[in-house]
């Protein structure tokens, strides 16, 4: 009845070349900027030059009379819409209204006071020029420890403290772990304001139909179900008129895990002109107005006993937040809070914030979140400590590494450690550099004089957010299969992907669970209409969440492709596997395609079966996944330039199981670049007036090709127990590993000089500065 | 005040009247219809937009149409002669030389450019010669690859 498919190997573990790439590689995608429609007006946004300023006066006369000009929309006309919503919630939170556009009053450099609508983007821009907005200027205060000082200007008026939350956790006895403790370290360390970055701005095409009275939003957005849920909020919309897209989307790193006033205010234009509309934000106002990340100033303290043993820590953080909340502001700092252990049996933990309104675009997700200035804090307090015992920096932590057989380990901070062998990937990196004998080369290189520096970081992260009560947004993902009558397989996500590759990576599981080819396989998201509602892509959940999602939607759906093919059998007992359901006594077999077209036939359905094959899941997730890993990091710093020269990169990274290793290698790459940036080049710098001084990309240092040492990646495995794919996210591991791994490593270079610590970026001026002898 | 251009891009000929402030990428993704180039800055910067002029590759955004004029254009879409891929395309889907995919048509232009220059460039070689075009995602490393694999099939 039915020919075989052999299919002699798995899918998964495989390095297949992505299935996204052929439209992104012959420019066909269709990303937000692609999307014309016919009558599509074009919208430009006047922003306030000031970061403080009382807006004494609007004329959009000039600009209304115009030739081409549809119209202009201030902050009257959207005062009684929703404001830009934030999802957190803290004690005592202080909350400042979020207008969609100013109102009497702007808060940040770019703050949007205006939108000017018109025929194309040309008039549009020049006729946002001859809006009038007559502003009165006021102080203002960008840095975060400058407003909190006393008589600093008011960021908000009603809050003359500047402060919008305190926030203390504390876990074991901190007083009794200090008062045990032989050695005591203490360091101020930031990591600075950071702006993401991603190659695509964002960008809105809002489409009204009024018959329907039905909005359809494309927007660039990691999390089109949310955001559709929260942008009908803001309009006051019913939910179902609204259908959000997220096309193709060119990079986010967190940036665009929000809901922006842009967002709601090109739906609200096209209703109000019945017309659709676009909105494309620029390189400037993406350097301006979307989130920026990181913006800490930690003070840590690590008691410690003689012998290495960590006994307690403590941090104070003063997290900048901008001028407002956006949709997480507020909570990205308590992730910090709950990592600050890293991978260490520190019993004793006590923490503080403060969450600090600035004149500046508020802080939020970027790669990481959280957990990278957790984990750059407590690897520098590490290697601090080392100094300081005179241990060498690998001992120590290996001395004070959880322990394979202590899983599921119980932190001090009230997360509970999935698996993990850390000594595992620390061994590996030190074999690979063959640390004993670079230490000799360290040690003969100081007598020539050089600056060398060996530096690692052993990093924990928590990932696949999440389970829901743990987020301020569901955390839960949601899968849909369903097989064609044909035998085709279409997989609908809720996550959002924008260049993690699982239009690939989930085809692999779905060939080797059903024994399909991976070429009748295609996997759609970024579409509420189209798929049921889902969470998104971040915090490295799009695999560890979304995937066990798909695999127990495959699961569900299997069961029934047997159900039937055990009916057309005529047996009760059948097996499925190689997309073939057999009998193994009678030998006879059904095809997977033969099933389906039954199915939806309808005519053989098995009895109390409904017809048709597609199955669906939403998978909470018991806990959080806690990959791991070391990077090692070998420096020689030029003394005449103080230019840094990476000579190895060695990134050993656990990830639980493995999908496909080419997608991996490509998100530590990733990764790691953009924690090099942190390290050695970036920087959001705001001067006193809250005036950006890196606001475009000549000022702003991302990194270029020839920047990048090449980076030498592998891996250990220890699955996941969480999940039934073993697998834990790599999206954010690379950042998250690498900048003090690199911190560490000029430290050690420069620490014959008496240096023990440096603030990032580690630009060549204040290497240099160092070196002679100043301050950094 | 607009002015008539004519040009060839990706083989064909297109003439129209363009205002003399258009830029060149906005010509070609708005009034011939090619969404293959990307803008990402519009300050020369990140190299999104680039396109092979006359064979050398531009940034198309800091560029006018009207400064085209008579001249050849080639964007990504260009590229893949006869339904068939160029080894660069080949490559950087081989090396998964691209996640998002934004940077892409334009580093692939330049990639294109820098071969033709230099058909067995090393590393170092190939580094510098994107250093024009920024990539958020990749860290450039299956980049390299990419147009190191590239040039070893002869690009």
């Amino acid at each position: 009845m039915a020919t075989t498919i052999t299919k002699p190997e798995t899918l998964v573990g495989k390095r297949i070349r992505r299935r996204e790439d052929p439209r992104l590689i012959t420019g066909t995608a269709t990303y937000v900027d692609d999307v014309k429609i016919p009558g599509m007006q074009y919208a430009c946004i006047v922003r306030s030059p000031h970061a403080a300023a009382k807006i004494k006066g609007l004329n959009a006369k000039a600009a209304l009379d115009h030739p081409g000009v549809a119209a202009v929309f201030t902050g009257a006309d959207i005062k009684d819409l929703g404001p830009v919503p934030c999802g957190a919630s803290l004690p005592g939170l202080r909350v400042p209204h979020h207008h969609l556009l100013a109102q009497d009053r702007v808060y940040f450099l770019g703050h949007p006071v205006a939108v000017v609508v018109a025929t194309d983007r040309y008039i549009a821009r020049d006729a946002a020029d001859l809006v009038e907005v007559d502003y009165e200027p006021l102080d203002a205060v960008a840095d975060p420890e400058k407003a909190l000082a006393p008589g600093a200007p008011a960021v908000h008026p009603e809050w003359p403290d500047n402060i919008a939350f305190t926030y203390h956790q504390d876990g074991g006895d901190i007083a009794q772990a200090f008062r045990e403790a032989d050695v005591v370290v203490k360091q101020r360390i930031t990591s600075q304001r950071l702006i993401p970055t991603a190659m695509e701005t964002r960008g809105v095409v809002a489409d009204w139909h009024s018959g329907d009275r039905a909005l359809t939003l494309y927007t660039s957005t990691q999390i089109p179900h949310l955001l559709r849920t929260l942008v009908a909020g803001i309009l006051g919309m019913r939910e179902n008129h609204l259908r959000v897209i997220a096309p193709e989307v060119g990079g986010a790193f967190g940036s665009k895990l929000n809901v922006y006033a842009e967002e709601a205010l090109m739906a609200h234009i096209s209703m109000r002109l019945n017309k659709p509309v676009k909105w494309i934000e620029s390189r400037r106002e993406n350097f301006l107005c979307t989130i920026h990340g990181r913006g800490h100033v930690d003070y840590y303290e690590l008691a410690a006993k003689r012998d290495g043993t960590m006994l307690g820590l403590k941090l104070k953080l003063i997290q900048d937040l901008g001028a407002y909340h956006q949709l997480l502001t507020p909570a990205i700092p308590t992730l910090s809070v709950i990592m600050m252990p890293g991978l260490y049996k520190c019993k004793s933990i006590s923490a503080d914030i403060v969450g600090v309104f600035t004149n500046a675009v508020p802080t939020d997700a970027y790669r990481g979140a959280g957990r990278p200035e957790a984990t750059h804090g407590i690897e520098r307090m590490v290697d601090i400590l080392a100094a300081e015992l005179k241990m060498d920096p690998a001992e120590l932590r290996l001395k004070n590494f959880v322990q394979p057989a202590e899983f599921p380990y119980a932190t001090a901070t009230g997360l509970t450690y999935d698996s993990g062998n850390y000594a595992a990937p620390l061994q590996k990196a030190l074999d690979q550099v063959e640390y004993r004998k670079l230490r000799q080369e360290q040690s003969n290189a100081r007598a020539q004089g050089k600056l060398m520096g060996i530096g690692m970081s052993t990093y924990g992260e928590l990932c696949a957010a999440g389970p829901s009560p743990a987020l301020p947004v569901g955390g839960w993902e949601g899968a849909t299969v369903k097989v064609e009558p044909t035998g085709k397989v279409t997989v609908l996500t809720g996550i959002s992907p924008h260049g993690q590759g699982e239009e690939t990576s989930f085809a692999q599981i779905v060939g080797d669970e059903l024994g399909v080819d991976i070429d009748d396989v295609v996997v759609l998201h970024g579409d509420t209409t189209l798929v049921q509602y889902g969470i998104g892509t971040f915090g490295s959940r799009g695999l560890s969440v979304g995937g066990t999602a798909l695999y127990f939607a495959l699961q569900e759906l299997k069961a029934k492709v047997k159900k039937f093919g055990a009916h057309m059998l005529a047996s009760n007992d059948v097996t499925l596997s190689g997309g073939t359901c057999r009998d193994e006594r009678s030998g006879k077999s059904v095809s997977f395609a033969e099933i389906a077209t039954a199915a939806y036939r309808g005519i053989q359905l098995p009895p109390n079966t409904q017809p048709g094959l597609v199955a669906t899941y939403f998978w909470e997730p018991p806990n959080f996944t806690f990959p791991f890993g070391a990077h090692m990091v070998v420096t020689e710093v030029d003394r005449e330039t103080g230019a840094i020269d990476i000579r190895r990169y060695i990134a050993v990274d656990d990830c639980g199981n493995i999908i496909n290793p080419l997608i991996v290698d490509g998100q530590v790459h990733g990764g790691v670049a953009q924690g090099l940036g942190q390290a050695l080049w970036e920087e959001a710098v705001y001067d006193d007036n809250g005036q950006l001084l890196t606001g475009e990309l000549t000022d702003y240092a991302i990194p270029k090709a020839h920047f990048m040492p090449f980076i030498e990646s592998s891996h250990t495995t220890t699955p996941s127990p969480v999940n039934p794919l073993g697998v834990k996210g790599i999206g954010e591991a690379g950042t998250i590993g690498c900048s003090p791994a690199v911190v560490n490593s000029v430290v050690d270079a420069l620490s014959t000089l008496g240096v023990r610590h440096i603030d990032m970026p580690l630009t060549p001026e204040k290497i240099w500065k160092l070196i002679q002898g100043g301050q950094a | 005040m607009k002015r008539k251009i004519t040009l060839t891009i990706n083989g064909k000929q297109y003439t129209d009247e363009v205002e003399p402030r258009l830029l060149l990428i906005h010509y070609i993704r708005e009034i011939v219809g090619l969404t293959g180039p990307h803008i990402g800055c519009e300050t020369s910067i990140c190299g999104a937009c680039t396109v092979l002029l006359d064979g050398r590759a531009v940034k198309a955004c800091t560029m006018f149409a009207v400064q085209a004029d008579g001249r050849q254009v080639m964007t990504i879409e260009g590229l893949a002669g006869d339904g068939k891929l160029d080894p660069l395309q080949e490559a950087f889907w081989n090396e998964h030389g691209l996640q998002c995919g934004f940077c892409t048509p334009g580093m692939i232009l330049t990639a294109k450019q820098l071969l033709a220059d230099n058909p067995n460039p090393t590393d170092q070689e190939i580094r510098h010669g994107l250093e024009g075009n920024l990539c958020r995602c990749t860290g450039y490393q299956h980049i390299v690859n990419a147009v190191r694999a590239a040039a070893k099939a002869g690009a």
